[in-house]
């Protein structure tokens, strides 16, 4: 369960507080017009920015002190996923090891990952081969070797169209249940939230509420949010 | 971002930091240390310094003005032989003073091309001495540095903003109001600090060009004080207030610097269009021509003799070559790690300290070291050693001026990534930081090993017979009157110069992907 | 590559049989040791007879033997200018050269017995005879010459020839030297930090005239055959420059250095010197000089200032043609 007990983090003049609980293996949107947050929130679980107050959680084990890879996550961004120099095999091995000293059987591991994203044999290539769909199965792939229970996903997918979309909120929802993966989504598109999550959370002018289901609140949105959804 | 630190790299930094203190204000100190007595300035010192200041300052303001279209026009522009005319463009930054000089005269001299030609048009010939010839000179050697710095920014612009910018219809106005003017804050301030540096510690071109000595800058009263008065205490005052006024330049420019705002693009080059393809065709013709031409006619001089030289000069010629290499290696050394430090420690101060050596005078460098390891060791054996040690340092501004914002992109586009995969210290270093740092660290060396070759002065007071390096034995061709010679080496110089450089600028950009 | 190793074996043997033999410390100029310069010549006429090794080691003299001092290596110092003798008297580290001043076959007499001269020569303007139909014959009639008649000269505060010309003037000229800086300043193309930028301009066409050596023409005369260079002489005289060599009194090689001091007025060393220091010798008469020595127009007359009195002269003759120059 990750856990966010009383925490604020201020960023400049803009300041967020959260208090909330994600059950394990939960997949949850997050919600909010632009500057409400929500990236706030991500950049806090994740590590990039440090909380002022307040602990985070994952299982009790507090994670608020530790760098960013050491977290018991994984992310994706919503561009900038892959190093451009590095080959797919190399960009997926960053997942198992960050020293990229991989042996045999790890490299087995990597060519695994590629197959269960749909990219056997795209080892030896670059990242400016890959079509942009190909580019985001990699990220995935990587997600699949850190093997961390919590994935994070900040605006995933946005540059893709919408049929591709879906595709890999298909796949992520796949990887995530095999893997027994609790979902963190920022997103604008409220079908997107609806595809890949059963709750949602509502970011509001830096309060963080506490997960709803996600149908519900979309059926029937607070005033803040009912603005932004343009309804 | 406290968690970026990597104390690792951050101690190298440090240590790298304070090797360059100790050569630079280390060697002041000793030869401040050595004096007797305090000496005051005179007038004339003052005139040097009023007239230091002015042509550096115009010397610079020119440079990067005009190296405004000419990086434009490289930009925006592919050709047949772009990337040769890149490197060749960058061969007056490393010529041998008096060989620019002599180059240049018979270009603009009074018997030279220009004034040939003008004489030919019914115009007035015009005199190539006197301030505007400092200033001539100065932009010869400084333009293609600003243009090199230049360049790189407009490169670093991600394609995609150009493919928007021209799907949104920009005018060439538009370009330059929304893409190119924000970049130039951010590149043109640094361009501008390092010309002025550069030119601040000009001495002989400045005399020679100047017409007499209305053209003194603090770098001759510096070699005054040290070879004809032998007075320690001023040659230290005047360095300090060399450092002073490089310091004030380094300070404002800083404070004019806005930090980038270019994002991250996957790197696929883009065709970038736009602007007269006239215009841009003229400007690069004239540049081009105004560059090459001195080179040229050093290329005529020197052609006769450069496979007849004698034997001894062949050999300084190789002593140079691998000094520049191991010049080179170590300037890439000392850069790294004081680039990183600087950006992680997020100080300003620490980067400063990466350009404190451009305003060092090198023969105060020279003497101070001197006098720190007469003591220990017998200097003269160390010469060559010295020589590696105080290229790198000289060098070291132009990596760090490459390198910095390299790095910094780096950070801002990858460094969360880098971050979330827990990828630190020297594995950072190693699979994100060096492969994509490889084209400016490529320039680096390149520069460092060119700069290396065609040094000299730093050890005037002990150099070793023994290990004569290429510009040393230049100048002895021309001290025994052998100028046909000394012209073959000058070419050799430059050949040798300009190879080590697209060498290791080659090595940079091979098999880079974005 | 198995040149290079045998190159290296070569160096090391030399350098094992050398070890056993005392070593003669000479710190000298930048241009003594190239090998078309007097170093290499010297070397082997001393290391010939003296069974010791010769080992220069070169630099800026005078900076490098103050900052030194008493620890100085060197056992000889060679290649002294005038300008610099006193500063290096005052240090005390040289003694007596144990030689007879009145051998010296110099146009002017010379007392010193710390410093030896072991050649000279005068400044002068040299011009090329096809540019220049009339030379002067006065500085007088150079002053006199046309303002596109264009000259270039060294800085006296960085190049010693530039400061024998400010001393020249000074000693024909005296109070009136300003005035003549006067004069002379529309007519200077250039000035330059050191004479061979000077000396490349001149020979590349882009100066009338440069200020150089009375011996200079030798070099285009013996090295290329070319008779169109030549020192305009001037009846007023001629600034007199030397260069010269002292005995370190701290040296372990006393006796060495000695032999050293009486090798440097020998025949084999001063026959060297015309070509390999293109300077006229200290120690030999003139039917012993190279041809093309001989044929050079030598001045009738030879200025010189004692150290001591060009001592208390440099700063005023620098501030009048500093004076001249910035206006």
């Amino acid at each position: 369960m990750l856990t966010l007990d009383a925490v604020r983090a201020t960023q400049g003049s803009f300041t967020l507080h959260a208090a909330l609980h994600v059950p394990k293996g939960a997949r949850v949107a997050v919600i909010g017009a632009s500057g409400s947050g929500k990236s706030t929130l991500l950049n806090l679980i994740a590590g990039f920015l440090p909380p002022n107050a307040g602990q985070i959680a994952w299982d009790g084990a507090p994670f608020a002190q530790l760098p960013p890879g050491d977290r018991p996550l994984s992310i994706i961004f919503q561009d900038s996923n892959l190093f451009p120099h590095l080959t797919i095999a190399q960009n997926v091995g960053l997942g198992l090891r960050p020293n990229l000293r991989l042996n045999a059987k790890e490299h087995g591991e990597v060519a695994k990952a590629l197959e269960q994203v749909g990219l056997a044999g795209f080892e030896a290539r670059k990242p400016a081969a890959l079509s942009g769909g190909q580019q985001s199965r990699v990220a995935l792939a990587r997600v699949l070797l850190r093997k961390q229970p919590l994935l994070l996903l900040d605006e995933p997918f946005a540059a893709l169209g919408p049929a591709l979309r879906q595709e890999m909120l298909a796949l992520v929802a796949q990887i995530a249940d095999r893997e027994g993966l609790t979902v963190l989504m920022v997103t604008h598109e409220p079908q997107d939230a609806r595809a890949l999550t059963e709750m949602s959370i509502f970011v509001d002018e830096g309060v963080v509420h506490a997960p709803v289901p996600t149908d519900a609140l979309l059926d029937n949105p607070p005033e803040a949010l009912r603005a932004y959804l343009g309804q | 971002m406290a968690r970026r630190v990597q104390p690792v790299s951050t101690y190298l930094g440090a240590a790298v930091a304070a090797l360059l203190v100790l050569l630079t204000f280390g060697t002041l100190g000793a030869v401040a240390w050595r004096a007797e007595g305090l000496s005051g300035l005179r007038t004339s010192d003052w005139l040097a310094v009023r007239f230091t200041v002015l042509q550096a300052f115009l010397s610079a303001l020119i440079s990067v003005l005009l190296a405004i279209p000419v990086a434009r026009a490289l930009a925006r522009r592919s050709f047949w032989g772009r990337g040769a005319l890149i490197t060749i463009l960058g061969a007056p930054f490393i010529l041998p003073v008096i060989v620019a000089v002599l180059g240049l005269i018979a270009v603009f001299g009074r018997n030279g091309l220009f004034n040939t030609a003008l004489v030919w048009a019914g115009l007035e010939p015009v005199s190539i001495f006197g301030l505007q010839g400092v200033l001539l000179a100065h932009v010869f050697f400084n333009l293609p540095l600003a243009t090199r710095l230049l360049l790189q920014g407009w490169l670093a612009i991600p394609g995609e903003r150009f493919r928007l910018a021209s799907s949104l219809g920009f005018t060439s106005s538009d370009m330059l109001r929304h893409i190119e003017l924000p970049l130039l804050r951010q590149v043109l301030p640094g361009a501008f600090m390092v010309i002025f540096l550069i030119c601040t510690t000009s001495f002989a071109v400045a005399l020679a060009l100047g017409g007499g000595p209305r053209a003194t800058t603090i770098e001759l009263a510096i070699y005054q004080a040290f070879r004809f008065d032998f007075d320690l205490s001023k040659a230290a005052l005047l360095a300090l207030i060399q450092f002073g006024l490089c310091a004030l330049a380094a300070v404002l420019s800083l404070w004019v610097t806005t930090p980038s705002g270019q994002g991250a693009g996957l790197g696929r080059t883009v065709p970038r269009h736009g602007g007269a393809v006239w215009l841009d065709a003229v400007i690069l013709s004239l540049v081009s021509i105004f560059l090459l031409l001195p080179l040229l006619m050093i290329v005529s001089k020197g052609a006769g003799t450069i496979l007849g030289l004698p034997e001894s000069t062949y050999a300084a010629a190789w002593r140079s070559v691998w000094v520049a290499v191991a010049s080179a290696l170590l300037t890439v050394l000392l850069t790294v790690p004081l680039a990183l430090a600087a950006l992680n420690l997020r100080m300003r101060l620490v980067e400063g300290i990466g350009y404190l050596s451009i305003a060092a005078s090198p023969l105060v460098i020279g003497t101070g070291l001197f006098i720190m390891v007469y003591r220990w060791a017998d200097p003269v054996g160390l010469a060559l050693p010295i020589l590696i040690l105080v290229n790198a340092a000289m060098s070291l501004p132009f990596a760090l001026r490459a390198v910095s914002p390299a790095l910094a992109e780096i950070e801002k586009d990858y460094g969360k990534l880098a971050d979330a995969l827990g990828l630190t210290g020297m594995a950072r270093l190693r699979i994100l930081i060096l492969p994509r740092l490889r084209r400016p660290l490529g320039f680096g060396a390149g520069l460092a090993a060119a700069l290396s070759m065609g040094d000299l002065g730093v050890i005037a007071l002990f150099a070793d017979p023994e290990n004569q390096t290429l510009p040393l034995a230049l100048y002895q061709l021309m001290n025994a009157y052998r100028l046909d010679e000394a012209f073959g080496a000058a070419l050799l110089l430059l050949v040798l110069s300009l190879s080590l450089f697209w060498l290791f600028d080659r090595g940079g950009r091979a098999n880079v992907d974005a | 590559m198995k040149a290079l190793t045998l190159a290296a074996l070569t160096t090391l043997a030399a350098t094992a049989a050398a070890a056993e033999k005392t070593e003669l410390t000479v710190y000298a100029g930048d241009y003594f040791t190239s090998e078309w310069g007097p170093g290499p010549v010297i070397e082997a006429g001393f290391e010939e007879f003296c069974n010791c090794d010769l080992v220069f080691s070169t630099g800026d003299l005078l900076p490098r033997l103050l900052l030194e001092g008493e620890r100085t290596k060197a056992d000889v110092v060679i290649g002294l200018t005038s300008d610099v003798t006193a500063k290096a008297r005052a240090t005390g580290l040289f003694t007596t050269h144990g030689q007879d001043n009145d051998v010296l076959t110099l146009p002017i007499q010379l007392t010193d017995d710390t410093f030896l001269p072991f050649n000279y020569g005068h400044t002068a303007f040299i011009y090329d005879t096809t540019r220049t139909e009339t030379p002067p014959a006065s500085f007088e009639a150079l002053l006199a010459m046309p303002d596109d008649v264009k000259i270039v000269i060294q800085d006296p505060r960085t190049s010693i020839s530039g400061l024998a010309l400010v001393l020249w003037v000074q000693a024909i000229y005296g109070d009136k030297a300003q005035d003549v800086w006067a004069k002379l300043a529309p007519k200077i193309l250039t000035v330059t930090k050191d004479w061979s930028a000077s000396y490349g301009m001149f020979t590349d066409g882009e100066a009338d005239m440069v200020l150089s050596y009375t011996t200079s023409p030798a070099y285009h005369i013996i090295a290329e055959g070319d008779e169109t260079k030549s020192a305009a002489i001037f009846d007023d005289g001629h600034y007199f420059m030397t260069e010269l060599v002292g005995q370190v009194k701290t040296t372990d090689q006393p006796e060495l250095a000695q032999k050293f001091m009486d090798f440097v007025l020998s025949e084999t060393f001063q026959e060297m010197i015309p070509t390999a220091n293109w300077s006229f010798p200290a120690k030999l008469e003139e039917a012993k000089w190279p041809d093309g020595f001989k044929k050079l127009d030598l001045p009738k007359k030879a200025l010189f200032y004692s150290e001591d009195e060009a001592a208390a002269l440099r700063d005023e003759v620098l501030d009048a043609w500093l004076a001249a120059f910035s206006q």
